[in-house]
């Protein structure tokens, strides 16, 4: 392949199918290459879609994107071996015209995604791996080398969007040495079940979904989180964790899956389910502090190849779309303005991210990951003390409620300490503030 | 408890590539920690020892999360590619 591409996108995820269709619809010509025998083919999420960062690319996008259920009810659980403790956030105003988030699966979005991309006037090949990226003499980009046959292509800019393993990134030098304690590893299944069942089992109507996070002793001492999401007639089930902490535990992932869908609070609503696929994924989870550059001459990276995710939020498609758009935006009007895409012009794709939602919120948590890192009692400790002092409480046996209440302060003190309660109190104010 | 994971991957839809590793340990690599912790750590439970005490992977069932690859980045312990384009998972719902 001979030709020039004003822009070449590597990856059809979120990201890379942002960029390019940001690009595409600005009149640019746009090479998007995917790996994957379809877009999604290698893509994995939970997956919560928020509807913001869709609706800024393609504000219809409701009338025709395959979305599952639109979320009504947020369920927080901390789980202890035997039993949770919940917080649900249920409410009306999330039955609303445009709905701001849904529960959607993820291949059967990407694919559509992929169908606007195309249709405004991209270059789309898959089942093509790009291996390296090209460079000139002064080490500007200047394409991409792939696993076809003679398939170098050049184009005036890259974009990075490969994904969280950032192999082209890292090869070419602008991504680090990836550090496990960045990284969280998930795996998931989808269990499918009658939408009826459901919609009963989950007291909910049609359309409308829950979502279920859980944090506690189902991690087995290490730092993550499991879900579970309400898809039409599937149930996502998973959790995630650290990988530096699966290698000090030698807790293999999947019997941890099997150990959450065998927790009693767990059990009962995925009864009777029929499991169809079996995925694992790694989600960057170092933060701000964990962050490449995204720019260079002829190159930017955009989603989770450069670590755009909210790990406590659970927000990281967003970022991607969000990203994407931005660098696909930075392109057009550097090559509306007649200006090269050097270093210095693409620097406009990191400003814009400054003063956007994506760089503010990485900042707001910097010290999040080091924290939680450092004290895994927030995940351990505590949801365990928490359960039993609640089960004293409800428990009536005779106990009068002030030696409930002594002994519930006790437990507290002789796990954690006066002061290491405190402590805790001002990390978890640090790490979130 | 422990279940078998090859009943998981069964569930999933591959392109194996024959006689096209995308994953190796280097020539002359010896069972080092980080190989050692892939074995538990990968999801697909790609990774076993073998008799001669070396940690080798059988590819077939890899999810391509690229958790060995982050393990064992520091050393430089494997030799890790994204499969030919085309070959390995092919996620139905993902």
């Amino acid at each position: 392949m001979a030709e020039h591409f004003d822009a070449i996108v590597v990856g059809a995820g979120p990201a890379g199918s942002a960029a390019a269709y940001t690009m595409a619809k600005a009149g640019l010509s746009v090479l998007q290459l995917e790996r994957g025998e379809y877009p999604g083919a290698k893509n994995v999420q939970g997956a919560i879609l928020y509807a913001d960062a869709v609706a800024d690319l393609i504000p219809d996008f409701r009338e025709e994107a395959p979305l599952e259920r639109h979320i009504i009810e947020q369920r927080m659980w901390m789980l202890d071996d035997r039993s949770h403790i919940a917080s649900h956030f249920r409410s009306e105003n999330f039955n609303e015209e445009e709905p701001n988030r849904y529960t959607i699966i993820r291949t059967q979005f990407d694919k559509w995604f992929s169908s606007k991309v195309r249709e405004a006037g991209a270059l789309l090949i898959c089942e093509t791996t790009v291996t390296d990226l090209m460079k000139d003499e002064k080490g500007r980009v200047v394409g991409v080398r792939t696993d076809r046959e003679g398939g170098e292509i050049t184009a005036d800019v890259v974009i990075l969007a490969e994904g969280v393993n950032a192999l082209v990134a890292s090869k070419a030098g602008f991504a680090p040495t990836p550090n496990p304690e960045n990284f969280a590893l998930g795996v998931k299944e989808m269990h499918f079940l009658p939408q009826d069942v459901i919609e009963q089992r989950f007291n909910i109507g049609e359309d409308e979904g829950v979502v279920i996070e859980a944090i506690g002793t189902v991690t087995q001492g290490m730092l993550g989180t499991g879900f579970i999401y309400t898809n039409k007639e599937s149930l996502a089930v998973g959790l995630g964790c650290m990988v530096s902490d699966f290698a000090h535990s030698g807790i293999t992932p999947y019997d941890l899956l099997e150990n959450f869908k065998q927790h009693p609070s767990v059990k009962p609503l995925l009864a009777g389910s029929e499991v169809k696929e079996y995925s694992a994924h790694m989600i960057p989870e170092g933060g701000y502090k964990a962050m490449p550059k995204v720019f260079g001459d002829g190159w930017m990276i955009a989603g989770d190849t450069g670590q755009f995710v909210n790990s406590l939020h659970r927000e990281g498609s967003n970022m991607a779309l969000t990203t994407g758009k931005v660098a696909g935006e930075t392109v057009a009007a550097l090559k509306r303005e007649g200006k090269p895409m050097t270093e210095a012009n693409l620097a406009r794709y990191r400003q814009t991210l400054n003063d956007s939602y994506v760089i503010k919120d990485l900042k707001k948590y910097r010290e999040l990951p080091g924290i939680l890192h450092r004290n895994k009692q927030f995940v351990t400790t505590y949801p365990q003390l928490m359960s039993k002092a609640m089960e004293s409480w409800f428990r009536v046996d005779g106990i009068d409620k002030r030696t409930k209440e002594k002994s519930i302060l006790k437990s507290f003190l002789s796990a954690r300490s006066f002061t290491g309660l405190i402590g805790d109190a001002i990390k978890v104010a640090r790490a979130i503030r | 408890m422990s279940v078998k994971v090859e009943e998981k991957l069964f569930q999933n839809r591959y392109l194996v590539d024959e006689g096209h590793p995308h994953v190796c340990v280097p020539e002359g690599k010896g069972a080092t920690p980080a190989l050692k912790a892939i074995i538990s750590c990968c999801p697909a439970g790609c990774w076993g020892l073998t008799e001669d005490g070396k940690v080798e992977p059988t590819l077939d069932g890899c999810l391509e999360c690229g958790t060995c690859r982050i393990l064992t980045a520091k050393d430089g312990d494997l030799n890790w590619n994204y499969p030919r384009g085309g070959f390995g998972i092919a996620y139905k719902f993902g």
